[in-house]
């Protein structure tokens, strides 16, 4: 299982918490199953073709991961999941 | 037994090695690190190009910040060649293993006709003011007067941007600009300390600047009070040297990045969310831009401003503080910035999280083909769709005509 920070913009979704424990041996499988379980994060998160939205960035362990394998980037247990959408508030 | 000065000179002289001003003068750069021991009013008068200073009576207190490097080569020098022989005594004590004095000192080296510097001569009352930067040697009255002579650019007067002036303010920095169209409310003031009650409905620009020439007369505030749009961008960022972005609109934030990257100026960035905040500092071609760390901007549902979302009043503070400290960092040329970090703030938990950013080799605004398309003075195509700097696409995003795939 690997621990899924939500940001702050995105806990309503999620019942108000700030992670989850999920499974999933990549990015893409572990946001399907997040989705699976919060299905109002899906229009949020993902195109309709089921990419990342552009204005969404995951890191694992603190890589972005457009720049390791895309939704294709492997997880292994224990690895920090984290969604980050750009804020403008100032 | 008790000694005269003269035993003691002569110790001096039969333990230390001298070298002389042409000796000195004739060493590569970067062969010995030169330490000026008089006292600072002498150091203001002129000093060897390069020269550390660290007072006779300091020496044993500062020298490893001037020499960390116990067997690397120190020459010392005075007014007249005695002081320093007896503060490389000390420095001998101290387990440095190759240290000379320069014989003759600053007046023989004056005499042989050698080039010297003036350092930049703070007034008596800066002197006062600016003394606990004085006294660190990364700033010194060199950092100070750099400072001074610095120009910082506040892309809005609100919660990160009202505690970053001040401090900016109150560090010396001498030009500081402000953009901001909006008035003081009222409930602007559980976090916009720079203004007040009895300023609420006066212009913000105008409220911050009463803040902070009543906190350092010697500031010149310049007031620009319009919203920054991609008409004006260019006029306004032009001869700043670091901006402080602290709007709450995407369209500004990208609006200002594209201008700045293309000026070549820094922007620290910052934004705030309730409990928590973001931080980096966009260098251009150093590290990633804006548009590198999110080439889109979110839908309005997603990235709700501090009006409609709220915020906790110290977030913007403490951002706004780290975006300060980077700026000083900038300006100083000192310490490392957050260039290819995104720092998270999370003051419920009071914890902070840094992320690895990279530039994007396909940014239509940093990226190789996106500065030679400027050099060439066209438009970038990405997918075959001009794209033009600064973008008037951001509302809608390059997504709109440019396939993810393309990007990616």
């Amino acid at each position: 299982m690997s621990t899924v920070f939500i940001p702050a913009v995105l806990r309503a979704n999620v019942g108000g918490v700030k992670s989850l424990e999920l499974g999933g041996d990549s990015i893409r499988a572990v946001v399907d199953e997040l989705v699976a379980k919060h299905p109002s994060l899906g229009s949020q998160l993902l195109t309709d073709d089921g990419d990342l939205n552009r204005f969404v960035n995951v890191y694992i362990n603190g890589q972005d991961v457009r720049y390791l394998a895309g939704l294709d980037t492997p997880v292994a247990p224990a690895d920090e999941v984290r969604l980050l959408p750009a804020m403008a508030g100032g | 037994m008790p000694k005269s000065y003269a035993d003691l000179l002569r110790e001096a002289r039969s333990q230390i090695r001298e070298v002389s001003p042409q000796e000195v003068d004739a060493l590569p750069a970067g062969a010995a690190t030169i330490v000026d021991v008089r006292e600072a009013s002498e150091w203001e008068q002129g000093h060897l190009p390069g020269a550390h200073h660290v007072s006779k009576s300091y020496i044993e207190q500062q020298i490893e910040g001037a020499a960390p490097d116990r067997d690397a080569p120190v020459i010392l020098y005075c007014a007249g060649g005695v002081r320093s022989l007896f503060a490389a005594q000390t420095l001998a004590e101290m387990g440095y293993s190759d240290v000379a004095s320069m014989s003759g000192g600053f007046q023989a080296w004056k005499g042989a006709g050698l080039d010297f510097e003036t350092p930049v001569v703070l007034t008596a009352e800066q002197k006062q003011r600016y003394s606990r930067h004085l006294l660190i040697p990364e700033v010194g009255s060199a950092g100070q007067a750099k400072l001074l002579g610095s120009k910082a650019l506040f892309i809005g007067a609100g919660g990160l941007g009202s505690p970053a002036a001040l401090y900016l303010a109150a560090a010396g920095v001498g030009t500081i600009g402000l953009v901001d169209f909006d008035i003081v409310d009222v409930s602007n003031l559980q976090r916009q300390i720079i203004h007040t009650t009895d300023r609420v409905g006066e212009r913000k620009v105008e409220s911050a600047r009463i803040a902070i020439n009543a906190l350092n007369p010697d500031i010149n505030v310049v007031l620009h009070e319009e919203m920054l749009v991609a008409g004006n961008v260019e006029r306004l960022i032009a001869g700043y040297d670091v901006i402080l972005d602290g709007t709450d609109t995407f369209e500004t934030r990208y609006i200002l990045n594209d201008a700045a990257v293309a000026a070549g100026i820094p922007v620290v960035h910052a934004s705030v969310f309730r409990f928590e905040g973001q931080l980096t500092t966009f260098v251009p071609y150093d590290g990633p831009c804006y548009r590198c760390l999110y080439p889109t901007p979110p839908p309005p549902e997603l990235a709700p401003g501090c009006s409609v979302a709220g915020v906790l009043g110290v977030v913007p503070g403490i951002l706004g503080l780290l975006q300060a400290n980077e700026a000083l960092k900038i300006l100083l040329g000192i310490g490392n910035t957050l260039s290819g970090r995104l720092l998270l703030f999370d003051a419920l938990e009071t914890e902070f999280t840094e992320l690895k950013l990279r530039r994007d080799p396909n940014c239509p605004v940093c990226s190789d083909a996106a500065v030679q398309a400027r050099a060439e003075g066209h438009p970038l195509q990405v997918d075959g769709v001009d794209v033009d700097a600064p973008f008037l696409l951001t509302m809608t995003g390059l997504a709109g005509k440019v396939s993810p795939e393309a990007r990616a």
